[in-house]
């Protein structure tokens, strides 16, 4: 019997704790908190792409009724640029000075050079439109292989517009490509996107009594305490920052913004609590993007198909400056290039490029799906060149299920993975090409598939700090569990959910193993005001470092549970299990304690072991050993209008290891939103700047997410392969969706134009873009 | 302020009443005269669905109209959908059914959702989907909205 054996809370399909306060309109979203005496403020925005400040006239404005101070860049006095946390050992990364409000020159649309703070949320906007600037522009920057090549400058002083060289390499690759009898060469574009998470940024800056509070729509609140305090120079301890119920964030609030500094500046200067919220024009033009990268890649092949190498030279747009991890997403998905497969050599050249954008950093999946996207192509267009059936080639090539732990060619070790498995799951769940053969008339379908495996769970701090990835950050995560003297239990998490239901989930692990009810296990985040430090919700780490700190804390408290029971009963530690939510003696399962009566002996210490301390609650600090290594296969069938160009998925399904299921309700959920991220981008959205670096998909109306109506439900299946590298065996599951699915609907949409010629064919696959590409094949 | 004007509407069963600026659009009477923050604001191009409330029954989004021609109207807001221990069936089967995550969206799902199921009690897979394409998601991918209104329907 195991040590654990109450209620199995662990694998249930349990209805979220979060939920009832969501569905009555009862949550608190940064928009629906205000305090006494707070100001609003308005921030003006450069219409120019590139230009010089040659003056700024803020009178008007200022005199303004309602308005109570308007501050320009070089008002604000603060110890640093915004911040950028990557320095990778041996590697210059430019980094051109990035300021919470723009001081000599405005880098892109929408680069803020001002800020009105006033008592009226809708004055200030008005006032904002009185400042008068006046720019001497400057040439704009926008095609990125143009920008790469040189020309004009978007940072004249650098000299270049390449921001950084970063490589990744394992194997011969000269000797792989000589060894390989076809090789196959593309151009793969992975357009820029937006996080859009529906919730809009805001900010609400409450200085008083030399002390700073900062509430804020944020997927990382203890980061933003330690910038906070760094860029204005107060010290830590006078810094809280709280991450209310945030709106969802998809790496778009994994961000320390240039708002929440300058918010928190002013607060401090007016001794006023002062408010912001974007506007959704506003937040697509200064929310980071995501994406925006061409892929020149090379795959090497024996003609039977096994694949001998692969190299690809990566150009990354990183917008007009540097933001928190601008630099390091394409790196990240370096290291899973070669995905599934067993490739003997394997090589990514990265270089970043400055254009006069909004900065990329990381939106869901963070150079993963870019990753995925090349190689699972890649794979595809290999297998039309081999002439060969393309599951045929990607078995052929599989990591084998004997192999793990598997150290790839890159020398990363992938920790666990069965992906004949899942993809022998995917083909008894749905029959795609049945489907795709009931085409009607007129139209033409196509079936595509992705298997895919990636990196998160982010991270080992020894791969990933200052001396090996060059993060200037550990990744560990911390957990407090608190057991209450009526047994109830309190749960602080340094992780900050936005969505992900890890209130249930973390309740669930504790639960398991203290024998209590989920509903009395509440998970606390997103404050660092309270429980202990910790790095915030990103990277499909919450559950696999966040959640395993959960347990590791929880560990403790039964260790101590056992001895006071132990004590108690006149038994030994070693023999004290729970048994139906009782901490009892092996075999006497009558005589035991329920957590609630030990927690009473614990905070009443009338008879405790000797020397024990009384309370029971503990803190665990969690840096994982190794990254986790989700995978799956997914598959689908698309349907083209050929005459419109018009792409309908009629049919997605898919197969997804995240390890033993917590909470199979929610993975199900974070695989069907990450679906539809990755439709969306294949599909339908794409940030677009013109020629003159104006903004052209700056709100809802024309930047196009997909709507109920556009995609299908889902089947969705999994197979449990166990992580060896936490307890609980688990894989992250919030960004896997969206690594796997753009490969999947573009390779789809291919096999379905493949009879009209069309061999190849980059996203976004809107009609226009496919019609052209079938005429095209015409001539 | 140029001038002002009073507005009065039934708000979830209540009458309220006030002086608000002509320019005040309904979403923001609701959220910061009235303290209804459940209906929430997610663009500014009437795209997203976010602030769907029900006037004189019928969803409609509340950034799209100035409180002032709301005069006289009967509004529901996701307030006035359900309590504890007594919630409207739409907010148990999206509970039930995993509808929503971050839940940003959900109040004006719940609301666009209630007026399809007024309109037509027992919709299928494609006309749920058609009648929610105003309102828009980020993090369900829709597969659980849709299933929480056809067991809302079922359940009926
Ligand atoms: S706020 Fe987006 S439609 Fe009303
Ligand atoms: S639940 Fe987050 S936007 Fe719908």
């Amino acid at each position: 019997m195991s040590a654990t054996a109450a209620e199995p809370w662990v694998g249930k399909p349990l209805k979220r704790k979060e939920d009832p306060r969501l569905i009555m309109g009862r949550a608190r979203y940064i928009d629906d908190i205000n305090v006494t005496g707070q100001l609003w403020a308005s921030f003006v925005r450069s219409p120019e792409a590139h230009a010089r400040i040659v003056s700024i006239d803020t009178a008007e404005a200022a005199a303004q009724p309602g308005v109570h101070a308007v501050y320009v860049g070089n008002d604000l006095d603060l110890e640093a640029p915004l911040p950028m946390a990557w320095v990778p050992p041996g590697v210059e990364v430019k980094n051109p000075p990035h300021w919470a409000l723009a001081k000599d020159e405005v880098h892109h649309v929408g680069d803020p050079v001002a800020l009105v703070i006033g008592s009226d949320r809708y004055a200030v906007v008005d006032a904002a439109q009185l400042v008068s600037v006046e720019y001497e522009p400057l040439p704009v920057v926008v095609d990125l292989e143009k920008a790469y090549e040189g020309g004009d400058l978007v940072h004249a002083d650098l000299g270049t517009n390449q921001c950084h060289e970063w490589s990744l390499g394992g194997g011969d690759l000269e000797a792989g490509f000589n060894a390989a009898e076809v090789v196959v060469e593309r151009r793969i574009v992975n357009h820029r996107t937006a996080g859009a998470a529906i919730e809009p940024r805001g900010v609400l800056a409450d200085y008083r009594a030399g002390s700073l509070t900062l509430t804020s729509s944020t997927q990382v609140p203890h980061f933003l305490r330690l910038f906070l305090a760094l860029q204005l120079g107060i010290s830590e301890d006078r810094v809280r920052a709280i991450a209310p119920e945030v709106g969802g964030g998809f790496g778009s609030k994994l961000q320390i913004y240039g708002e929440e500094i300058a918010l928190a500046w002013a607060s401090r200067k007016l001794e006023r609590p002062v408010k912001w919220v974007e506007s959704r024009t506003e937040g697509m033009l200064a929310t980071h993007h995501g994406r925006d990268q061409i892929a020149y890649a090379k795959i090497g092949a024996t003609r039977d198909g096994k694949i001998t190498a692969y190299h690809t030279k990566i150009l990354q747009d990183l917008g007009a400056y540097l933001m928190l991890l601008t630099p390091t997403i394409p790196s990240l998905g370096a290291f899973v290039m070669s995905g599934v497969y067993d490739i003997p050599a394997v090589q990514t050249d990265i270089v970043g490029v400055f254009t006069n954008k909004m900065p990329t950093d990381a939106i869901r999946g963070a150079g993963r799906p870019e990753a995925t996207h090349q190689i699972e192509m890649m794979i595809d267009q290999l297998a039309d060149e081999l002439g060969m059936d393309r599951l045929e080639l990607r078995r052929k090539n599989f990591m084998t299920p004997e192999s793990f732990p598997h150290e790839t060619a890159l020398g990363v070790v992938y920790d666990s993975g069965d992906y004949p498995k899942a993809l022998d799951t995917l083909l008894e769940m749905a029959d795609l090409d049945a489907i795709k053969a009931q085409a009607p008339a007129g139209k033409l379908r196509g079936v595509g598939y992705s298997t895919y495996t990636e990196i998160c769970g982010l991270a080992p701090s020894r791969v990933t700090g200052p001396s090996g990835f060059g993060l200037q950050t550990g990744l560990w995560e911390s957990a407090m569990v608190r057991v209450h003297i009526t047994g109830a239990v309190t749960v602080y998490t340094g992780t900050s959910p936005h969505g992900q239901g890890l209130e249930t989930t973390m309740a669930q692990i504790v639960a398991q193993r203290l024998g209590v009810d989920p509903q009395n296990v509440e998970v606390i985040h997103g404050d660092t005001g309270t429980g202990p430090q910790g790095l915030g919700t990103y990277g499909s780490r919450s559950t696999a470092v966040g959640g395993e700190s959960v347990a590791r804390a929880t560990a403790k408290i039964v260790e101590k549970a056992r001895q006071i029971v132990a004590h108690q009963l006149e038994a030994s530690p070693e023999d004290i299990e729970l048994i139906d939510g009782k901490f009892a003696v092996k075999g006497s399962p009558d005589k035991g304690m329920t957590i609630g009566e030990i927690s009473g002996a614990a905070y009443i210490p009338e008879n405790l072991p000797e020397g024990m301390e009384p309370g029971l609650e503990e803190l665990a600090f969690y840096d994982p050993e190794n990254f986790v290594f989700p995978f799956g296969a997914h598959g689908c069938v698309v349907e083209v209008d050929p005459d419109t160009g018009n792409v309908d998925v009629i049919k997605y399904a898919a197969v997804d290891d995240c390890g033993p299921a917590i909470n199979p309700k929610i993975i199900d959920g974070q695989v069907h939103g990450g679906i539809v991220h990755a439709i969306g981008q294949a599909l339908f959205e794409r940030i677009h700047y013109d020629e003159d670096g104006q903004l052209v998909t700056g709100n809802f109306a024309d930047y196009a997410l997909p709507s109920a109506a556009d995609v299908p439900s889902f089947d969705l299946d999994r197979t449990e392969t166990p992580s060896p590298v936490n307890s609980l065996g688990v894989k992250g599951i919030g960004e896997a969706g969206t690594i796997a699915a753009s490969p999947c609907i573009t390779n789809a949409v291919i096999d379905a134009l493949r009879p009209l010629g069309v061999t190849f064919i980059n996203m976004p696959l809107g009609p226009q873009r496919v019609w052209e590409a079938i005429e095209e094949a015409k001539r | 302020m140029a001038g002002s004007v009073r507005v009065t509407m039934t708000v979830n069963g209540a009458q309220q009443s006030a002086e608000v600026e002509p320019r005040l659009l309904l979403v923001h009477f609701l959220r910061e005269t009235l303290g209804l923050t459940g209906t929430h604001v997610g663009c500014d191009t009437s795209n997203c669905g976010a602030c769907t409330v029900h006037l004189n029954g019928e969803a409609i989004k509340s950034c799209t109209l100035l409180a002032a021609q709301a005069d006289g109207a009967e509004i529901t807001t996701i307030e006035g959908m359900g309590q504890e221990g007594a919630l409207h069936p739409l907010q148990e089967a999206f509970w039930e059914h995993h509808g929503l995550q971050c839940g940003y969206c959900t109040p004006g799902m719940i609301m666009a959702s209630a007026d399809l199921l007024e309109r037509n009690p027992k919709p299928n897979e494609e006309e749920v989907r058609e009648a929610l394409a105003g309102n828009l998601c980020r993090c369900t991918g829709y597969h659980n909205i849709v299933k929480a209104v056809l067991a809302a329907s079922e359940a009926s």
